[in-house]
């Protein structure tokens, strides 16, 4: 009937942690709920392996609280939701989005309804697990018993804890005995066992296999089976330059343009080819801001190189290629503007053409800007004069 | 089971979006550009439906598997299953302190699925109905995707059930009662999906719109008749079957019965997509939709996400909920006088 002490319990020495007792029929349990609540003992607990009809008024329980919990979190999710919205859509970055208002209730009300859902779906299953349940909770003294393994099942049970401040072993169990309960039980606090996570031994494992799992990890996703998540695109049935095409006879992808046709924009260079032309262009543009800035910008890409950034000759590349002669001499301040911009397009001894990295307008602005170049490297006392005057506007300004 | 078609009905939306690797600008989030998603678009609507019915689909399963998993974990003998089951039950202990708000939290969102379920499939109708399109600019899409749904939902749990309670033994868990109750159900969602196809042509004539009218015409005469013909007899006229109680309790009839219905609700889902879209405002733009094997293999690859995963948990998981059924078996709960023995 009554179980003694196991002689490994007494040996142990753990703290008791309840008297257990397990029933066969729910209207046993009922009774024997309804019974120790009258007894007055305030910690204890039926355990039944599914909700007992009347359990709860039997162990005089208060009404469960976790809809209050859905209530408040669910509205809190609508208000937030469609303040959020409210400020997003009309004040953070106002739209007008077909026609209606910045305020438009009634689009908003599908998003409010699913958060309301969400918040108050979430929080009913984390308060009623972790507010109402206490769970997760793995080393309750009651797991690995052969009393939650029967309640587990098929049988209910009911247990008195020792914390109670009535409690009794002899006087729980005489009761549990007088309810009719054929299993009686004394359960025990489980040894206390210490992980040794500081051991010498467990940070050389944990070393070695954080290296090992990261040296495993980059070599077959690097190396064994790199494949790209996405292509972003890049990938396409379109021709690119260089590709051999199987729709053409000659197998080329690139094709030159039909015999006798001009591409759209295309000026033609009547000069094109000669050393040294007799005539030469006059240049279209005037030499505004917004041309010598284009011309700056582009001599600076294409020309300073070799020319050097004021045109002085002194190339960049350090003797890799043959340093250009100044574009300040006496020479090259002779040439027409229609030369340079020759030159430019032609090319000159080993200088090569530029004529496919430059449009006809930015030659034309380069061509300005060497002007401002040569003319700032050579400048004469009038020039001086002229700057002065600038100078002494903008200071009266 | 939803969970898994959710799964599934999740991808689609962002395959279809054209550049999948940019789903994420679906979620409203703090970002560089300064922008926030339109929250007035059915898109995204979509986003939070779906998402939405997904989590607490998800958590609904999950709580009711709960005492199931600690059931597991106490009669299991191997140590890695109890590992892993003691994970899952999260120290569950059939406690009657915890059952009270077990309980309580149970019915709660119970109460919040349900119309959820009705939402996530009005927010997907709008993705047709808040277009112009005639065919698909209606406001009887709600309503009837909704019935549509629970129509084309009893019909793929019948499916299921079929083999389940077959193969596993539980011929007397789930009866031929349990499914006699949902074959009846079908009876009546497929009657109220045959009423949203009458109350379709009768507004498309009374609305006067010509389009309207031309849409319809041409679905019920055009190039696609075939589909929509098939749709029209495998959701409305075969289902009719199920007044007779000898179809309704008879296995193999059923079976077919439910399996034309699934082969109904992809068809309607064809006809409202392709016969609206193949001939609209402009007939220099008319065509004939013919699939491409991506698209088939899309389709393929879909059932077999799904039913992989619903073979996988019914192999692994309790599909009945234990605890439930404990429950309700006879002599479960006390009688009348309980807790009065003397």
């Amino acid at each position: 009937m009554l179980n003694p002490l196991t002689m490994e319990d007494i040996l142990n020495n753990n703290r008791l942690y309840g008297i257990t007792a397990l029933f066969d029929t729910p209207d046993e349990i009922i009774h024997a709920a309804k019974e120790v609540a009258k007894a007055g003992y305030k910690k204890f607990d039926v355990n039944t392996p599914y909700p007992v009809h009347g359990m709860d008024r039997s162990m005089g329980l208060r009404r469960s609280l976790v809809g209050y919990v859905t209530t408040f979190l669910g509205f809190s999710a609508t208000a937030f939701i469609l303040l959020f919205m409210f400020w997003t859509m009309s004040i953070d970055y106002p739209m007008v989005i077909g026609g209606k208002p910045y305020f438009a209730l009634p689009a908003f009300i599908p998003i409010t309804f699913e958060t309301t859902v969400l918040l108050g779906g979430i929080a009913t299953v984390v308060g009623l697990i972790a507010l109402f349940s206490s769970l997760p909770y793995n080393n309750h003294p009651l797991h690995d018993t052969d009393y939650m393994r029967a309640v587990s099942s098929d049988k209910y049970g009911i247990v008195i804890e020792s914390e109670d401040p009535l409690f009794d072993e002899e006087k729980v169990k005489e009761l549990f005995a007088k309810l009719g309960s054929k299993k009686i039980h004394s359960v025990f606090y489980p040894e206390e066992t210490q992980i040794p996570v500081f051991q010498p031994r467990y940070i050389v494992f944990l070393i070695v296999t954080a290296i090992a799992v990261s040296a495993l990890t980059y070599v077959t996703l690097n190396k064994v089976l790199f494949i790209e998540p996405f292509s972003w695109m890049m990938e396409q049935d379109k021709v690119t330059p260089q590709e051999k095409s199987s729709f053409f006879s000659d197998s080329y992808g690139m094709r030159t343009p039909v015999e006798g046709t001009v591409a759209r924009g295309f000026i033609p260079y009547p000069y094109k080819g000669m050393a040294a032309p007799t005539e030469t262009l006059p240049n279209p543009l005037l030499p505004t801001k917004e041309v010598l800035e284009l011309g700056k910008k582009k001599y600076l890409t294409y020309c300073s190189p070799c020319h050097g950034n004021f045109a002085d000759g002194d190339s960049r590349l350090r003797g890799q290629f043959p340093n250009p002669p100044t574009l300040h001499s006496q020479r090259a301040r002779d040439f027409s503007d229609g030369m340079i911009y020759h030159i430019i397009v032609n090319g000159q001894n080993i200088m090569p053409s530029y004529e496919s990295q430059t449009t006809v307008e930015e030659r034309w602005a380069i061509v300005h800007y060497i002007r401002a170049l040569q003319r700032a490297k050579n400048a004469k006392l009038d020039d001086l004069q002229e700057v002065n005057k600038e100078i002494q506007l903008n200071v009266e300004e | 089971m939803t969970i898994f078609a959710v799964m599934c009905a999740g991808i689609f939306p962002i395959i279809h979006t054209g550049r999948p690797w940019l789903a994420g600008y679906l979620v409203p989030y703090p970002n560089q550009h300064g922008l926030w998603v339109n929250f007035i678009s059915p898109l995204v609507w979509d986003v939070f439906a779906v998402s939405t019915y997904f989590t607490i689909s998800l958590l609904f399963w999950y709580v009711g598997l709960i005492p199931d998993f600690a059931t597991l974990r106490d009669r299991t003998v191997s140590k890695v299953k109890k590992t892993i089951y003691s994970i899952f039950s999260l120290g569950w202990r059939h406690s009657n302190r915890h059952w009270q708000h077990y309980e309580k939290a149970y019915m709660i969102l119970a109460g919040l699925s349900t119309p959820l379920v009705l939402s996530v499939h009005t927010i997907v109708s709008f993705d047709f109905a808040t277009s112009i399109l005639p065919g698909w600019h209606t406001t009887i899409f709600p309503p009837y995707f909704v019935a549509g749904a629970i129509f084309s939902g009893f019909a793929m749990v019948v499916t299921v059930l079929v083999f389940v309670r077959k193969v596993f033994d539980m011929e007397q868990i789930i009866t031929i009662d349990h499914l006699e109750k949902m074959n009846k159900i079908l009876l009546a969602t497929g009657m109220m999906v045959g009423y949203a196809y009458a109350m379709e042509f009768f507004i498309a004539w009374y609305s006067g719109v010509h389009f309207e009218f031309f849409v319809f015409v041409n679905r019920a005469f055009g190039p696609y008749a075939w589909a929509y013909w098939i749709m029209v007899s495998c959701n409305v006229l075969f289902p009719q079957l199920f007044w007779f109680r000898k179809i309704r309790r008879s296995i193999p009839a059923m079976f077919v019965i439910v399996i034309l219905v699934n082969v109904g609700m992809w068809f309607e889902r064809f006809v409202i997509i392709v016969s609206s879209l193949h001939r609209d405002f402009l007939p220099s733009s008319w065509g004939y939709f013919t699939p491409t094997l991506v698209d088939l293999g899309i389709l393929l690859g879909s059932f077999g996400l799904f039913f992989t995963l619903v073979i996988l948990f019914s192999r692994t998981l309790p599909v009945v909920s234990m605890s439930e059924v404990k429950a309700v078996a006879p002599n479960a709960q006390p009688t009348h006088h309980g807790g009065h023995l003397e």
